[in-house]
């Protein structure tokens, strides 16, 4: 078994000898690192798209907008990554971003996986009938698991997801009185008592 | 009084850094420090009479339990080589996480000893080979087989039996990635495990030469005497493929730095020494000219650097005990500013080793300041302004703004990454082919580059839209970014002048890991020593904590 470290290391390098600038190289590395921490076909996945590359021009998208659609064959998942990472202060601020035409989109998820802690909200993607939730770059989930990743997206659509409770009031209410159940109704002398501070703080 | 952390743009220079010495904080002595309470066991030692088989050792606390495997085989005298395109060796050794089965060790006996092209799994930690020093122990083989202990001279003019040519660690070729290891307590520190794997093959080097003395004449036979094992290390040769790390891992470098400058400060503000501390401090010096005394090396480079430490040493305990008072107040501070106006920079940055000796509260918690969790620091903070980047770069890259990369001595060397064995290597760009694959190590050239092109940007330009259109240039807006926060974390030089000196980058890292005795082959490769005048296994329950100044005295 390959450890991370060499993964890393070896996609860092084989980014470079694609063309990639070595800043960027290292952020490849470190985004298909993490898609195979989470049990992804990170390599797999850049492998094929490298080799696709070869005879396929992919078009670069810098700056992200809320509506990005590729005017050639399909947009580049890892220029399409970085932009986004380093533009997260202004799209997270769109309510949906869509991108029309993505190859290999499971690299480009891999960079929402680290935008997802950057900006310290969940990240929900959609595309075609698949769905994925990006957990702070903790865990990734989704409903394709042990499926095939698709080579091209024609579609995705990503919202940034409010940090909100996931329950209703009245869940919590009800499990917190259970809650309360390990607590004990203090008597007059247990409130004159059992706690360190003073009854009053008007001296 | 405050004492500021000195400038790293005077410290972080490679002459400087190349002048440093092992201390307390050194990785080697806080590895002894944290596992002297460890059950040591020697639990396999299956070799044949002529010390070849197999061997395993371990360290035992509570659950954890980690072993090293060992691998000795019969190899012929021209297959032997330090370099590390070498194939085989007379020993190799692999630091397994827990007890190995029988399959493991069966595994483990067809992959250790092939090093690079052998596959290890997540159960082992580190990787390492050893060649014999062949002169030093056939020599104490045939001494010892007679029932004689071995000529002292001899030893001490090498200091070791074995010498490995490296150790590889945190996910190389397999072995276990340090994510999965990280928050054991024990081992929260640099290099730790590779310390341990160091330290457990130089006791197995002691058994084999006793073992194979023994079956040579086993009834005259005796063992190596504990004294002169203790004084006897594990060597090491080391060549361009650590000077790398200290550039890729910034982070890490700071913290190591800062540790150091930290403890300097500290001891520099204090206001009253005792009595104890200014004589233990006074031994060390006093008993560390042995240290220097017995340094061999054939490099005038070397040479130079040790007379005249020698000398500046000589007349620092003049000064010391004829003209000074350690009842003065804030005493380290006077002797600093003395060392600073009187003596040489590798004389400085041993004293200021030296000067830790007494100060375990202030060197123990900063030993726990020494990793660091890189990834933490890898996103660039892209909503920042050019501007800001600019007055980064300006207030922490000053020296390096003053180069001209356009004379070609500046712009003179590349780094590069050979083929053949995935090595790095330093190459003359305009005499050799390959700089077009230069690896990303320019560093002071490529700030400059980056803050040429930063003074045509608009100041308010956003540094994501900046590198929508300069991404060759964003390896060095990340490190810059870096820099801010960790002030230690770049080398203040040039990595690719004609003048540069690559073994003063070894040494650094070297002496972090407590290496004594630096020996250049050339400018691109030394030999050392590591634990020559530590503790043996059996001895680390109760150990003078000064042993690295008491070797042969």
């Amino acid at each position: 078994m390959r450890s991370l470290s060499e993964i890393e290391t070896a996609v860092k390098r084989a980014s470079r000898s694609v063309g990639f600038s070595w800043g960027n190289s290292e952020e490849i590395g470190k985004s298909i690192r993490q898609l195979e921490l989470f049990g992804l076909q990170g390599v797999k996945n850049l492998n094929q798209y490298y080799k696709d590359k070869e005879t396929k021009k992919f078009e670069d998208l810098n700056l992200i907008n809320e509506k990005n659609e590729a005017s050639l064959e399909a947009y580049c998942p890892i220029i399409v990554g970085i932009s986004f990472l380093d533009q997260i202060k202004s799209v997270e601020n769109f309510k949906i971003i869509k991108f029309k035409k993505i190859a290999y989109p499971l690299i480009f998820l891999s960079f929402l996986s680290r935008a997802s802690e950057i900006s310290g909200k969940k990240i929900h993607a959609k595309f075609d009938q698949n769905e994925i939730l990006f957990n702070l770059n903790v865990n990734i989930c989704s409903n394709f698991l042990n499926q095939e990743f698709p080579i091209f997206a024609n579609e995705i659509e990503i919202k940034f997801l409010n940090n909100e409770d996931s329950f209703t009031e009245s869940e919590w209410n009800s499990l917190y009185e259970l809650a309360e159940n390990t607590f004990v109704e203090e008597s007059d002398s247990l409130k004159q008592g059992a706690a360190g501070a003073g009854l009053t703080d008007n001296d | 009084m405050k004492i500021e952390l000195r400038d790293p743009n005077e410290i972080m220079k490679l002459s400087r850094l190349g002048s440093f010495h092992q201390s307390k904080l050194s990785f080697l002595r806080s590895f002894l420090n944290e596992f002297k309470d460890w059950e040591f066991k020697r639990d396999i030692f299956n070799l044949n009479e002529n010390g070849y088989g197999e061997a395993v050792y371990s360290f035992k606390k509570e659950n954890r339990v980690y072993s090293l495997v060992c691998f000795a085989n019969d190899i012929k005298d021209d297959e032997r080589s330090d370099r590390v395109i070498a194939t085989k060796w007379d020993a190799a050794f692999t630091l397994h996480d827990g007890i190995p089965t029988k399959n493991d060790i069966e595994r483990l006996k067809n992959e250790v000893p092939k090093q690079e092209v052998g596959r290890l799994s997540y159960k082992e930690l580190t990787l390492s080979r050893a060649n014999k020093s062949v002169r030093v122990f056939n020599h104490v083989v045939e001494s010892l087989s007679k029932g004689n202990q071995p000529d002292l001279d001899l030893l001490s003019k090498v200091g070791y039996l074995y010498r490995t040519t490296a150790v590889y660690g945190s996910g190389k070729f397999g072995l276990a990635d340090r994510f999965r290891i990280k928050n054991r307590q024990e081992i929260n520190g640099p290099f730790r495990l590779e310390m341990m794997l160091v330290y457990l093959v130089r006791q197995f080097t002691f058994d084999q030469v006793n073992h194979v003395a023994h079956y040579k004449d086993p009834k005259n036979a005796v063992k190596l005497d504990e004294k002169i094992s203790k004084n006897l290390g594990i060597g090491n040769s080391t060549g361009l493929g650590m000077a790398p790390f200290i550039v890729n891992h910034p982070t890490l470098l700071n913290n190591w730095i800062l540790s150091r400058e930290t403890a300097l400060k500290e001891i520099r503000e204090i206001k009253n020494i005792k009595d104890e501390d200014s004589k233990l401090f006074i031994e060390c010096v006093k008993k560390s000219l042995t240290n220097i005394t017995s340094w061999n090396t054939d490099s005038e480079y070397q040479q130079i650097k040790i007379k005249s430490l020698l000398s500046d040493v000589k007349k620092f305990l003049n000064y010391i005990e004829n003209k000074f008072d350690f009842k003065t107040e804030y005493a380290f501070n006077k002797i600093y500013l003395w060392l600073e106006d009187q003596t040489c920079e590798e004389c400085i940055e041993y004293i200021v080793s030296i000067m830790m000796e007494p100060y375990n509260n202030i060197t123990e918690p900063l030993v726990k300041n020494m990793s660091s969790d890189e990834d933490k620091y890898f996103n660039i903070p892209t909503s920042r302004t050019v501007e800001e980047l600019k007055i980064i770069i300006e207030n922490k890259y000053p020296n390096i703004l003053d180069i001209n990369f356009e004379k070609k001595e500046n712009n003179q060397n590349f780094w590069f990454i050979s083929k053949n064995k995935e090595e790095p290597r330093l190459a003359d760009r305009f005499e050799e082919h390959g700089s077009e694959l230069e690896q990303p190590l320019a560093i002071a050239r490529d700030i400059k580059k980056l803050y040429e092109k930063l003074l045509s940007e608009k100041n308010n330009l956003t540094i994501a839209q900046f590198l929508s259109s300069n991404s060759e240039l964003r390896h060095v807006v990340r490190r810059a970014f870096i820099v801010e926060k960790f002030p230690y974390s770049e080398i203040q030089d040039n990595t690719i002048g004609k003048s540069i000196v690559p073994i003063d980058m070894l040494r650094l890292k070297l002496s972090f890991f407590g290496a004594l005795k630096f020996d250049p082959r050339s400018d691109k490769w030394l030999r050392i020593c590591m634990f020559q005048g530590a503790p043996l296994p059996t001895q680390l329950k109760n150990y003078d904590e000064q042993w690295v100044y008491k070797v042969n005295n």
